[in-house]
């Protein structure tokens, strides 16, 4: 059974009230204006980047106007190529490893648990509560002495220890639904373990991985901490573009905003599209 | 069925799979082949997030400057004595503390109504669920551009238009209130990752013990008070905590809405120490702080990592 039949049956009392309650709700108003008033920026930065200068800055906000896709076309002038191609390598990479790593040692800490299991848990997440700013002091030693600063790669190893230890956990959380049996059953028709495995077990969590692997993207994609110190010109990725282009361009909001939609609109359509599952990512699979 | 329930039930399979696999009749090879998947995992983190952080702990007893070659050599606590004399280093240290503890505590409320009203039945429920969760997931360094330029902007900001037919005129936010911007923007960003924690408490919440409460006729109030807040008990201290974890490291929005600035006034330590290692080049001071900051955060890490791992026993459900 997979989380969805889960979260089906707790939903569905719900879904039966919904055919006898048909007159209005007024909170449900205060629900859409409170949600429409949250969105509300995120609206403002696309609409915006549609917008000509002269438009961006009205004492009054301008609502209605005739839309451009001229400051996007600034922006790709300016070099956002480079930058977006940054982050999409090192976003797909980093979560290529994450993967790679995680998937065989979620599986060790789940449905093949090896002894100390608890303790390698422990350890996975404590590595999440250390605060990265205590180690980018030795990190920037270090990379510059093995000369890559400025190096995508520098990056893709940061990044994939950063969602290594959410990766493990959210997987081992959506193996630990995969019934036991399965894999006994498998083993005993003869079939090898990385067989039983990759036939019946995967399958069964590959929804599963997908989620996880939309979390990794979405938090590898937005960091800026280690960009911004590690990289420069060369390596530099979305966020640390649009700080360098702010520098440049701050009083045209509209380029800004065409600028910073770009950076921002491919994780938040990741995320839209995991969002059911983003809570047991944020809360390392504790809560489902 | 609930989802503890389902949790309670695997959580002993997983239990009755451990023990079996600690049987000691299990060979020494056969330990290995178990291990095998998990090692590449676990080197590769004790390889990247280890080592820097021995390496931190080290140069915090250095004196070393890197724009005066020649200039590394030991001092022992030397470092921490300065840090600690350091008045800058205490008000930034307060920042930090005020900039997580409100920001958690408002989120927090914030995200308890908007769980709440999550919770109801209503026209397009999880569209309006889509836009709230979207302010967490824009990158943060965007939401922090737009915090500082279209909404909190003096002349043409939003906030200011909003606010105009309530006596309120050009007010430069930023510049007059910088720490209270940098939190309004992080609570923007981090109410909605309180809402989808408690909004999943709220779901995993049976039911007929509400029925049961109002059959017994409790108010409305009372059965919040009584049930529903002592069931959202475990996912509010775990939002609350784990929201703390990440807070400690706020970056993003100092840099980009103030700069730390004015003077340090918005400054909190990851950016402090960002300040003293890469525009002051001061590697020992900051390498100080920075254990500092790891012991402060291992004080609330603390709490979260016994309280994920209570909800993965599920033992207080029992209580």
């Amino acid at each position: 059974m997979t989380t969805t039949d889960v979260q089906k049956s707790v939903e569905a009392p719900v879904q039966k009230s919904k055919v006898k309650r048909r007159k209005f709700d007024p909170w449900g108003a205060v629900a859409w204006i409170v949600g429409l008033g949250f969105f509300f920026p995120v609206f403002w930065m696309v609409l915006t980047a549609f917008k000509h200068e002269v438009d961006a800055y009205t004492t009054t906000p301008k609502f209605f106007f005739v839309p451009t896709l001229d400051e996007f076309k600034a922006v790709f002038d300016q070099g956002v190529g480079t930058a977006l191609l940054n982050s999409l390598f090192a976003t797909t990479v980093s979560t290529i490893l994450v993967l790679a790593l995680g998937v065989p040692a979620a599986f060790a800490l789940s449905l093949r648990p090896v002894r100390k299991t608890q303790d390698a848990l422990f350890f996975f997440m404590s590595t999440k509560m250390l605060p990265v700013v205590a180690a980018i002091i030795p990190l920037y030693v270090i990379v510059s002495n093995i000369g890559l600063l400025d190096n995508i790669w520098a990056l893709i190893i940061l990044y994939t220890s950063m969602n290594l230890p959410i990766a493990v956990w959210m997987m081992r959380s959506f193996f630990l639904e995969v019934p036991g049996e399965l894999l006994e059953a498998a083993s005993l028709d003869g079939a090898s373990t990385w067989r039983a495995v990759r036939e019946v077990i995967l399958p069964l969590v590959s929804p599963g991985i997908a989620a996880t692997a939309l979390i990794c993207v979405i938090f590898a994609w937005n960091e800026f901490f280690f960009a911004v110190n590690l990289t420069a010109v060369q390596a530099q990725t979305m966020p640390v573009f649009l700080v360098g282009f702010i520098a440049g361009e701050g009083l045209y909001w509209a380029k800004l905003c065409a600028a910073a939609t770009m950076a921002a609109l491919p994780v938040v359509l990741a995320g839209w599209v995991a969002q059911n599952k983003l809570v047991r990512g944020l809360s390392f699979g504790a809560i489902k | 069925m609930t989802t503890i329930e389902r949790q309670d039930l695997t959580e002993a399979e997983h239990v009755a799979r451990i023990k079996k696999a600690q049987d000691p009749g299990v060979s020494r090879a056969e330990g290995w082949r178990l291990r095998g998947p998990l090692l590449p995992a676990l080197i590769f983190m004790i390889v990247v997030t280890q080592i820097p952080f021995l390496f931190t702990l080290y140069y915090s007893t250095l004196s070393w400057n890197l724009v005066r070659p020649g200039s590394r050599k030991f001092v022992g606590l030397q470092n921490y004595i300065d840090v600690v004399g350091d008045s800058t280093f205490w008000q930034v240290a307060i920042n930090t503390v005020l900039m997580i503890v409100i920001t958690v505590l408002v989120s927090v409320v914030l995200g308890l109504l908007l769980a709440l009203l999550l919770d109801r039945v209503f026209l397009g429920r999880g569209v309006v669920r889509t836009l709230l969760i979207t302010p967490f997931l824009v990158t943060p360094v965007a939401g922090a551009l737009m915090w500082k330029t279209a909404m909190l902007d003096p002349v043409f900001g939003i906030v200011n238009w909003v606010l105009s037919p309530f006596g309120v005129h050009n007010v430069d936010w930023v510049s007059r209130f910088p720490l209270t911007s940098v939190m309004i923007n992080l609570v923007w960003q981090w109410t909605p990752f309180m809402m989808l924690l408690i909004l999943a408490g709220l779901q995993s919440m049976p039911k007929d013990i509400l029925e049961a409460g109002r059959v017994d006729g409790a108010g409305a109030f009372q059965l919040f008070r009584e049930l529903t807040l002592s069931h959202l008990r475990r996912f509010i201290e775990l939002g609350t905590v784990l929201g703390a974890v990440y807070l400690v490291n706020t970056f993003d929005a100092v840099y980009m809405m103030t700069q730390g600035g004015p003077g340090t006034a918005s400054a909190n330590l990851p950016f402090y120490i960002y300040q003293r290692a890469f525009l002051g080049f001061d590697i020992g001071q900051a390498a100080a702080m920075g254990v500092i900051v790891v012991i402060f955060t291992m004080v609330i890490a603390s709490f979260a990592l016994r309280l994920i791992f209570k909800s993965f026993s599920g033992k207080e459900e029992a209580a």
